[in-house]
């Protein structure tokens, strides 16, 4: 306003100190709760987690010994299911991105089905697991390969990472999708310029670019994938096994499921406690961890990308 | 809209491109023509305009790019020393690799300098150490770079000034050796002096290739090219040497916009 005093004022606006204190207050109650839960974690899950809790197998019931097969488990599967999952989903990524119509009504439907995959309840994918791979497929092969000797048609490693490769497979689509279409319009008309062909384009030029894109998305499902328990439910996760899975068609131990058994079977609440709290600081280390290293590649993407526009 | 004959320009024999009433269409939108002119060989020809008058659409329909644009139709002939490129069964891929393009922002690969310069060549399958570093050389002194960069070809392409990655561009488009080089406001992103170089650049790119360049800068049609074509509202308005043009255009419209009453 013409003539409005511009002498400085020592009070800021009313509305400015409702807007801070609102705002305030609600990020620092999501601090306080992710705080108090990772302190009562670190408290009562820190004594007990030694070098042997990391190597060896439970004991006595479960009120004793370690986790060993739960890691190993949890490992295998999110390997399994990362190569099942990151070539379909990067795949899939690169039909929907440089291939297809993107008016076309068959790739609308694809990408509404994507979507809705990644909203479906985890446990809706346990029961599809259930019925698809280990009642029809497994059971298909047991009956063509083994003559109804029950091998493939059971809960088993391999099922419950094809069931969790479901599960994430969004994620890596949606990611690997979002790096492509951060790769500049201008090198591809470079490119096709050039004479490239279409493949060539994307073989050469794009994918390269989108390699960290694509590694942050597989890191964050590898991550959701060792963190979930309903998909294995059914399709493998077992409650005890005295020995590691030695087959593909074996079933498997999983920190989360294990957490989940030693929090509601234990005979002995008060012996299994220490044990619980330092099998659950071990499953959030692990998540955060991977969860970090997605981040790390993320932001060193970015440093890259601004000193290559720089 | 008659189309002027271009009388004085000289036909020379190979690298002219032979346009039939072409016309682009976006969609239900017609964007330029019916269009009938004879790019001369191994001349500098300017495309000049106001914006949105259809000269880009035009160059890009000279290589087949338009049809990365979705929903793009091109009607006519394009013929290049009589092989028409819109013909039933021709690759736009071929045509490309016949028919380079340099774009208004330089755009190199987040590749090293020699990776750029070789990767249409590399393309093509050529894979020979010294012969690819041959043409590499061949094409950075072509395009007047070659002493700038000759100490760090490893280097990351991105490192160069803005004037210098344009004439990576060049070079990496002079490198698998067209016959006919597409130029979109080459310099319109540079400053005074890089304009300079790629002007000076131009003119020496003639004495091989036929260049068409469009250019939104009267001064640099008149300082670079023999021949200019002047496109107003989708049409092409008037084509012939730039002299003509500049001194004594037939048409009205032409002398209204290289005078400056429009546009």
């Amino acid at each position: 306003m013409k003539g409005s005093s511009l002498r400085p004022s020592r009070l800021p606006h009313a509305g400015d100190i409702v807007l801070w204190l609102a705002t305030g207050l609600a990020t620092l109650l999501v601090l306080v709760i992710l705080l108090v839960i990772l302190i009562d974690v670190v408290k009562n899950g820190a004594p007990r987690l030694t070098l042997g809790f990391l190597t060896k197998a439970p004991s006595d019931g479960m009120t004793a010994g370690g986790i060993f097969p739960a890691i190993f488990g949890t490992v295998a599967l999110v390997i399994l299911m990362t190569i099942a999952a990151l070539p379909a989903g990067v795949a899939t990524a690169i039909y929907l991105h440089e291939y297809a119509s993107p008016t076309a009504w068959g790739t609308r439907i694809v990408r509404i089905a994507v979507n809705n995959l990644a909203g479906v309840p985890s446990i809706v994918f346990g029961l599809f697991g259930l019925g698809f791979f280990v009642q029809f497929v497994g059971g298909g092969m047991d009956k063509i390969f083994y003559g109804g000797d029950k091998v493939f048609g059971q809960p088993a490693l391999i099922w419950a990472a094809l069931t969790m490769a479901i599960l994430t497979l969004p994620v890596v689509i949606v990611a690997t999708e979002e790096a492509l279409s951060n790769v500049s319009p201008d090198v591809r008309l470079a490119s096709a310029a050039l004479g490239a062909t279409k493949f060539q384009t994307v073989s050469r030029v794009v994918l390269p670019q989108a390699v960290p894109g694509i590694l942050t998305g597989a890191i964050l499902a590898i991550s959701r994938g060792a963190g979930e328990v309903a998909p294995i439910l059914f399709t493998g996760a077992a409650y005890f096994l005295p020995t590691l899975p030695h087959t593909v068609h074996d079933q498997f131990m999983q920190l989360g499921y294990h957490v989940y058994v030693l929090a509601t079977q234990s005979p002995d609440v008060d012996a299994t406690r220490p044990i619980l709290y330092a099998t659950v600081l071990v499953l959030l280390v692990l998540t955060f961890a991977l969860n970090a290293s997605a981040i790390l590649v993320r932001s060193r993407m970015r440093r890259h990308l601004s000193r290559a526009h720089g | 809209m008659i189309i002027q004959p271009a009388m004085h320009i000289e036909e020379s024999p190979t690298g002219s491109l032979a346009v039939r009433q072409l016309s682009v269409y976006y969609g239900d939108k017609k964007a330029l023509g019916p269009v009938t002119m004879t790019i001369p060989g191994k001349q500098v020809t300017a495309l000049i305009g106001p914006s949105g008058c259809g000269k880009s659409t035009f160059l890009r329909s000279l290589n087949r790019m338009n049809e990365m644009i979705p929903d793009c139709r091109v009607e006519g002939v394009v013929k290049l020393d009589d092989e028409p490129i819109y013909g039933a069964g021709v690759d736009a891929v071929a045509v490309r690799r016949r028919i380079g393009m340099v774009f208004q922002k330089s755009n190199p690969f987040p590749k090293s300098i020699y990776d750029n310069v070789a990767y249409g060549l590399r393309l093509v399958g050529m894979d020979d150490r010294s012969e690819l570093g041959g043409r590499v050389e061949r094409a950075l002194k072509h395009a007047a770079l070659w002493e700038e960069v000759k100490d760090r070809l490893n280097e990351s392409a991105l490192g160069l000034s803005g004037g210098q990655q344009q004439r990576l561009c060049i070079a990496r488009a002079l490198a698998v050796e067209p016959d006919v080089l597409l130029m979109d406001e080459p310099a319109s992103a540079l400053d005074p002096i890089a304009t300079a170089h790629i002007e000076e650049l131009i003119h020496e790119l003639a004495s091989d290739y036929t260049v068409v360049i469009v250019t939104h800068n009267m001064q640099q049609a008149a300082r670079v090219s023999d021949n200019t074509a002047f496109f107003y509202m989708g049409d092409l308005v008037e084509f012939d040497t730039t002299q003509i043009i500049f001194t004594k255009p037939t048409q009205s419209r032409t002398e209204d916009y290289i005078t400056g009453r429009f546009g």
